[in-house]
């Protein structure tokens, strides 16, 4: 902790990290199966918003608050899904874009539409004031611990794992590989796929839920294209070969800010850098076994047998 | 076993299919011929759900299958390969033959997680299996090498083999030799047969007129979208309409 | 003023915004025709064309016309650069298209932020104004219709850079080009037209298009911001959604569409759901007809 703290990273530095880690994981379900969304910071505000206003309003305690969250950003995941999944690549990326900052805009007017539908209801003007707009909600109390985040990370890591294991996790990869040879082994992929996409709301909406009280003020705009894009950012640094790599490419982006203090004005830079650079030099991004162990064959072969090139199939 | 009653196809203006009448008995191998661009590869895509008939029926077992979608099709004991070979190339073998028993498992998502009994029992039972598969095309010691990685022939009998792996009762191959040389081709058509001795159907698409002689019953010849023929080998290499097809194409494919 | 001119002011002003819409969609519609690629740093661009505009007329006291081509080359040319780096080694190496969309937005925000350190260190905050007197101010007065000048300026210029770029692509060597490069890239490099020249062409003038549709905005509101290219992001991508991926007939249509749908929206229901009609648009658009209004659905094949 003291050699941390030396080098800039305190524990709200190491908070910040796990729920970045925490999304990074989110975003990394749905690539792990071939979607390309860009929804997660939607669900994020939507877990957020959600587990905010129980703590806050209910007096429910964080873990309460955090299924909640889970469960407000997973059920709204489902109609999303069901049409917004029929479509592939970037018309995917477009729709779930488009969704974010339907998520924005509804979170900015929520008060007023409330209003309204209980102007139009009953008939009473009120001023129904709950989300407050572009100010957010302020005061949310520090609830959420480092024990708390580990807990979760270590949790969700076991849970991927063994998903991983299991005929899901396996129809999950193969839909990504080729989604209709996948249906021709009896996979319905539709349904993975919204499954999948559930999981993935769910997971950023405990996200939320934990940062909302850490951050202790949310307001909309703090989810918008520019945190779809971190996260993106974050699976894009570490890679997603593996579960480890979204989690090691989260903490990453949400330390070296920290360490490397200089880059503090030129975080925003960096974050287009990072995606730029590591798409197009290392696309398996940095925790990739596969990728580097080739690579490690190939500098070998290179240098032990010069001149001799065997084919080799690829 | 199937039948398909009057299926049509057409993509905007080409006519794929027309009105085509087949009938693949249980425990037959049934070839199907014909030139290239006759529309084999679409009937197959509409038997397994691919793609869907503009019009007509496919029953299999009495079942109308031409709406269902693919895993529907499959799990109702229909399997296939492709004409080009569309494996989990970043999967390993093994993982190929898991993938393809994924209708037969039973445990939920919540005993994987939970590393339940029923779960552990079931995935034994699979690898299991998928040994059996291995041993049978002669695969065992690719099992964890990346189907990507493996020569073009084994990669051809481990698309046989992980369609076998869904426990289909109608098996369709997509000009299951391409590329094969003929003692690979003699081996395959080794393995149909004996895949119909222990009882299964099997409908092949096949340019290669030795393995069709060597392992059909009866053969289906396709032009234009159209069934001009229907026989055993002998009838259908004297029928004067399949020659003319075929005239000009004679060598086609029969590397 | 009675309802029906201030219909007629609306249609206006829904034309001027609309041309605006069109000229930064067609950027998208290009580059998506020709390289099956979605550019997501062509709103970045956008902004570019505002930027360069803006330091012409303030450092080199350069009139409108001079400042607006030198912010459409400008632009063009980042459009270039940008085909180099965050394009051409992906396309290289036949990566999947989506690595394409992800670098572009990495690019996008390198120089969204790159802006934003120019503008701390140039004039120690976020946005800048236009200087005074650029383009006429005083309102046109029609009947009782009165128009901002600078609105009939977008109207014409965008509308004659459109024609331009039509007569380019249907009636020039190098408009055939770009289609048959459109259409199949390998035959076009076979029958010996320069792939990568056509490319590199196709990035210059979607970038040139969205410069200019870039500084046009700025002047409309007669202020620039690094973050301008953000609001007309998915504005220009619901245009290119609406009119159908890759037409370029769509992008216009699209462009004008959204503008109409924007205005009358205002109109009718008040400014804060403004963009959120756009995007119930946008999604009903790619649930219900994904090909777009001018598109080809595509097919994929077993
Ligand atoms: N998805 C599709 N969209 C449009 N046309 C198609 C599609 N699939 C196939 N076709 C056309 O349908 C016709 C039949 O094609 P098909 O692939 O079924 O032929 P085939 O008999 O399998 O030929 P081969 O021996 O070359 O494999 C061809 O003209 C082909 O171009
Ligand atoms: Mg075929």
């Amino acid at each position: 902790m003291n050699f941390l703290g030396s080098i800039g990273i305190s524990e709200a530095v190491i908070q910040f990290m796990l729920v970045n880690a925490i999304l990074g994981l989110s975003i990394y379900v749905t690539l792990y199966t071939g979607m390309f969304t860009l929804a997660n910071a939607g669900f994020m505000a939507i877990g957020a918003y959600t587990g905010v206003l129980l703590t806050q309003q209910l007096d429910w305690p964080l873990w309460a608050g955090v299924i909640g969250g889970m469960v407000a950003a997973g059920v709204i995941a489902v109609p999303i899904g069901l049409p917004v999944l029929r479509l592939r690549d970037i018309y995917l990326a477009i729709a779930t874009i488009g969704f974010g900052e339907v998520v924005r805009i509804v979170l900015l007017n929520f008060d007023q539409i409330v209003s309204s539908l209980i102007e139009l209801t009953t008939g009473e003007r009120t001023r129904f004031a709950l989300v407050n707009g572009a100010r957010g909600i302020r005061g949310i109390p520090k609830l959420t611990e480092t024990w708390h985040l580990v807990f979760f990370v270590l949790l969700l890591a076991y849970v991927l794992y063994r998903l991983h294991r299991s005929r899901l996790g396996r129809a999950m990869a193969a839909i990504r590989q080729d989604e209709l040879a996948a249906a021709n082994m009896g996979i319905d992929v539709v349904y993975v796929k919204n499954v999948v996409f559930v999981l993935g709301a769910m997971i950023a909406g405990a996200a939320g839920v934990f940062s909302g009280h850490l951050t202790r003020i949310i307001t909309p705009d703090a989810y918008g294209f520019s945190q779809a894009v971190d996260i993106l950012a974050f699976a894009v640094l570490g890679g997603t070969s593996t579960l480890v790599g979204p989690i090691v490419g989260g903490m990453v982006l949400g330390a070296l800010p920290e360490v490397l203090r200089f880059m503090q004005q030129y975080r925003g830079l960096f974050n287009g850098l990072v995606l730029l650079l590591f798409i197009v030099y290392l696309p398996g991004g940095l925790i990739n076994p596969a990728g580097w162990s080739s690579l490690w064959r190939q500098a070998r072969r290179e240098r032990s047998s010069q001149g001799e090139t065997l084919p080799e199939a690829s | 076993m199937l039948e398909l009653k009057n299926v049509s196809r057409n993509f905007g203006g080409l006519q794929a299919l027309s009105n085509v009448n087949m009938v693949v008995p249980k425990g037959r191998v049934v070839g199907l011929i014909g030139p290239n661009g006759a529309g084999k590869t679409t009937l197959i895509n509409n038997i397994s759900g691919l793609d869907h008939p503009n019009s007509g029926a496919i029953l299999f077992e009495g079942v109308d299958l031409c709406k269902a979608p693919p895993h529907v099709v499959t799990r109702a004991g229909i399997a296939r390969t492709y004409q080009n070979i569309r494996l989990f190339g970043e999967m390993t073998v093994l993982e190929n033959l898991l993938i393809g028993q994924h209708g037969r498992g039973r445990a939920t998502v919540f005993e994987a997680l939970a590393y339940l009994p029923r779960y552990r029992r079931e995935e034994a039972a699979l690898r299991e299996r998928a040994r059996t598969l291995l041993e049978r095309f002669q695969l065992e010691r690719f099992a964890h090498m990346r189907a990507s990685a493996l020569p073009y022939g084994d990669q051809r009998r481990l698309e046989m083999a992980r369609a076998l792996a869904t426990g289909p009762k109608l098996l369709l191959l997509d000009e299951p030799t391409a590329g094969m040389n003929p003692a690979e081709t003699s081996a395959l058509g080794e393995q149909v047969l004996r895949l119909r001795d222990e009882g299964m159907t099997i409908l092949v698409i096949e340019h290669d007129m030795s393995l069709i002689r060597q392992v059909c019953d009866e053969i289906y010849v396709l032009n234009f979208g159209q069934i001009i023929a229907h026989g055993d080998p002998d009838e259908i290499s004297h029928n004067p309409l399949v020659i003319e097809a075929y005239l000009g194409e004679e060598d086609d494919g029969a590397a | 003023m009675d309802s029906g001119q201030q219909f007629l002011q609306q249609l206006i002003n829904a034309l001027s915004l609309g041309t605006i819409y069109s000229l930064f969609a067609l950027g998208y519609a290009l580059v998506f025709s020709v390289l099956g690629v979605l550019n997501l740093a062509h709103s970045a661009i956008f902004t570019a064309g505002a930027v360069i505009g803006l330091l012409l007329m303030r450092y080199v006291n350069a009139s409108a016309p001079v400042a607006f081509l030198g912010a459409m080359i400008g632009a063009g040319l980042l459009g270039i650069i940008l085909e180099w780096i965050a394009f051409r080694p992906l396309r290289k190496r036949g990566a999947p298209r989506i690595s394409q969309l992800i670098s572009s937005i990495g690019a996008a925000i390198l120089i969204v932020n790159g802006f934003q350190l120019l503008f701390q260190s140039l004039f120690g905050r976020t946005e800048e104004y236009f200087p005074r007197g650029i383009v006429a101010e005083q309102p046109i007065l029609i009947g009782s219709l009165s128009i901002q000048p600078i609105r009939l300026i977008i109207l014409v210029v965008s509308l004659a850079l459109m024609l331009l770029l039509q007569f380019l692509v249907r009636r020039t060597k190098v408009g055939m080009a770009m289609r048959s490069v459109a259409f199949n890239q390998r035959t076009s490099s076979l029958l010996g037209v320069n792939v990568n020249w056509v490319f590199m062409l196709t990035f210059f003038l979607a970038g040139a298009l969205g410069g200019a549709g870039g500084l046009l905005y700025g002047l409309s509101f007669s202020r620039v911001t690094p973050f301008m290219g953000q609001d007309i992001a998915l504005i220009g991508l619901t245009a290119i959604v609406l009119g159908g991926m890759g037409s370029i007939q769509g992008a216009v249509l699209g462009g004008f569409l959204v503008a109409i749908f924007q205005t009358f929206s205002i109109a009718l229901g008040g400014s804060s759901y403004r963009d959120a009609f756009v995007f119930i648009i946008l999604f009903l658009i790619l649930l219900v007809r994904p090909q777009g209004l001018l598109g080809q659905p595509e097919q994929n094949r077993a």
